[in-house]
């Protein structure tokens, strides 16, 4: 038992949610930015091509996502063979793979976010930056990404609590296995399939809203503390 | 030193100017909104890209349309203060400041941090943010970021438009202070007169995208052919003076100009500070014979250069003083005394006619 009274398999679930959802974000937040700079302030032919690839997630059914991770990344896969045989890694079965779902579900909405923030970012600052001797890698950081940082937490906090509930691409993807990619939807749905287990699902069901407010309270203080900070 | 002349059409509007500055003081670029005054500093700062021209600014040629040169804008060492002042609102003044001084090569530097601070009367607002700021500390905080690179010019666009009458005052003899402090051309863009002769040794006049006159401010604000362009109609003279010395028993000061001395009423300018006047053309008046036994304080010999007819029922009369003067008088005056170009007559203004300079 532990301080919270949850048995071993809820901290397990809910130890590995938190772990696959912070590395989901953590490992997705650079090309999130990335692509949402891109998409906010380049030009170039075939941008609504990526524009909706990188949406894609939103609308496919996640199941489909999970299968195409399957196949793209599994041992036999295109891509996963060889990075199973040239650096070792293995995303099937694994928590690696469960957060590596997660990511790429969670990705539009923290995409969505950071580029709404950042095309709010005046160009006028920008330009000013650059006569001051910035070049653009310098404005990017100094400048566009300070002030998008509402977007970028908004959208970071978004696409965690996607993760901790992200469910049909990691089942379909890495599969349910206890202590390995049994996320904290997946250990729920567990339970809710073998009989005398609503006692427990409920309990994980109230872990997962505790979590859910816990991500909506601290994206909220974040805010109010860059608000306080604009305005000095 | 400032050498532009560039060319861009941009939709059906094609901006083609040129136009130089000196070593140091201020050159404003003047015409009416959207005469291209915006676009071609923009051009210069590197922002916007001109089809065809250069742009060499302290020696260095920052573009060039023959030779395919084309700095990029960190790379120009222009400095720039926007209409709308662009702080960074993330930044304290602090850091708003020395942002762009901390990549200027040290060894380029002239402009120090705290003399700049001082001299624009900023100290106080360090730690603030610009929010807190009011719109007239805003521009000087931005003309302080944008001096500290110590840039080999700097560009001004319509700095005071966005302010109110009274912060417009209060910033105006910053601007003017600066051009005396440092040594760096500055280019001043503007549609208020008013700022102009207030600040500026030359002018370049814009009209339409084409530069169609530049020189230094006397000479070009008596100008007839440009009154319909800068719509300032009644200009007699703009003279840069020096005090050259008080009288305050008689409640009047001598300036001294080109030609000779004026005499003002008393101004609170040390000796040696430079006024710039204004003297409308109605308020000049001809004499033949130096009159005796007047009220008049400023008595000129001047000769009669050319006579200018307007609409009629008023006539201007160019006059040298040692430099060009405008006369406003009627035909029946014009008949009277005969004026012919080459005459030597005496301009006849009243001190308190002339109006009262800003100092810079």
């Amino acid at each position: 038992m532990n301080p919270f009274g949850l048995t071993p398999l809820e901290m397990e679930a809910l130890k590995l949610s938190l772990r696959v959802s912070v590395w989901a974000v953590a490992a997705s937040l650079p090309f999130g930015i990335l692509a949402a700079w891109v998409l906010a302030r380049l030009k170039f032919p075939g941008k609504s091509v990526l524009d909706g690839l990188i949406h894609l997630p939103l609308v496919l059914p996640p199941v489909v996502v999970g299968y195409l991770l399957l196949v793209l990344l599994g041992n036999r896969g295109l891509l996963g063979a060889w990075l199973h045989e040239t650096f070792g890694i293995t995303f099937i079965f694994t928590w690696k793979g469960a957060a590596l779902a997660s990511a790429v579900m969670a990705f539009p909405l923290l995409v969505r976010a950071v580029r709404l923030s950042m095309e709010n970012v005046d160009r006028g600052l920008e330009a000013a930056a650059r006569t001051l001797g910035a070049g653009p890698l310098r404005v990017f950081f100094t400048v566009t990404l300070p002030l998008a940082v509402p977007g970028v937490t908004a959208g970071a906090i978004l696409a965690f609590a996607r993760s901790l509930g992200e469910f049909g691409a990691t089942i379909t993807f890495v599969s349910n296995i206890p202590g390995q990619t049994q996320t904290l939807p997946l250990a729920l749905y567990t339970l809710t399939q073998v009989p005398g287990g609503e006692r427990a699902a409920m309990r994980l069901s109230l872990i997962a809203v505790a979590l859910g407010m816990a991500a909506l309270v601290v994206s909220e203080i974040l805010a109010r503390l860059y608000a306080a900070r604009m305005k000095g | 030193m400032l050498d532009v002349h560039v060319r861009k059409r941009q939709g059906g509007f094609t901006v083609d100017a040129a136009f130089r500055s000196r070593e140091a003081g201020v050159t404003a670029l003047f015409g009416r909104s959207g005469a291209g005054k915006t676009s071609i500093i923009n051009m210069v700062a590197g922002l916007v890209r001109p089809d065809q021209g250069h742009i060499i600014a302290g020696g260095r040629r920052l573009f060039d349309s023959k030779d395919s040169i084309d700095l990029a804008p960190e790379k120009r060492r222009i400095g720039y203060v926007f209409q709308d002042g662009r702080l960074f609102p993330h930044l304290s003044v602090r850091s708003n400041l020395t942002y762009g001084m901390r990549l200027a090569p040290r060894a380029e530097r002239y402009v120090e941090f705290d003399q700049l601070v001082d001299l624009l009367g900023i100290a106080h607002l360090l730690d603030r943010r610009p929010g807190k700021l009011s719109g007239g500390e805003k521009q000087r905080v931005a003309i302080g970021r944008a001096l500290l690179t110590s840039p080999s010019a700097l560009l001004m666009d319509e700095p005071l438009a966005s302010l109110d009458f009274a912060k417009r005052a209060e910033v105006l003899p910053f601007i003017a202070r600066l051009a005396g402090e440092f040594s760096v051309p500055i280019v001043y863009v503007s549609h208020s007169l008013e700022e102009i002769l207030n600040l500026a040794d030359r002018i370049v006049v814009l009209d339409s995208g084409r530069a169609v006159a530049s020189g230094p401010i006397e000479e070009l604000m008596s100008r007839r052919d440009l009154q319909s362009v800068t719509g300032y109609t009644d200009c007699g003279a703009i003279l840069t003076t020096v005090v050259d010395s008080h009288h305050d028993a008689q409640g009047l000061s001598h300036l001294r100009f080109h030609g000779g001395l004026l005499k003002v009423p008393r101004l609170a300018v040390a000796l040696g500070g430079r006024v710039r006047v204004r003297i409308e053309a109605r308020s000049v008046a001809i004499a033949l014979v130096a009159p005796e036994q007047t009220s008049v304080q400023n008595i000129l010999p001047a000769t009669v250069e050319e006579i200018l007819r307007e609409n009629g029922s008023l006539v201007d009369v160019r006059l040298d003083i040692g430099c060009p003067l405008l006369a406003r008088i009627t035909p029946l005056a014009l008949q009277t005394l005969d004026l012919k170009p080459g005459m030597r007559v005496f301009a006849i203004i009243k001190s308190v006619a002339v109006s009262h300079g800003v100092l810079f």
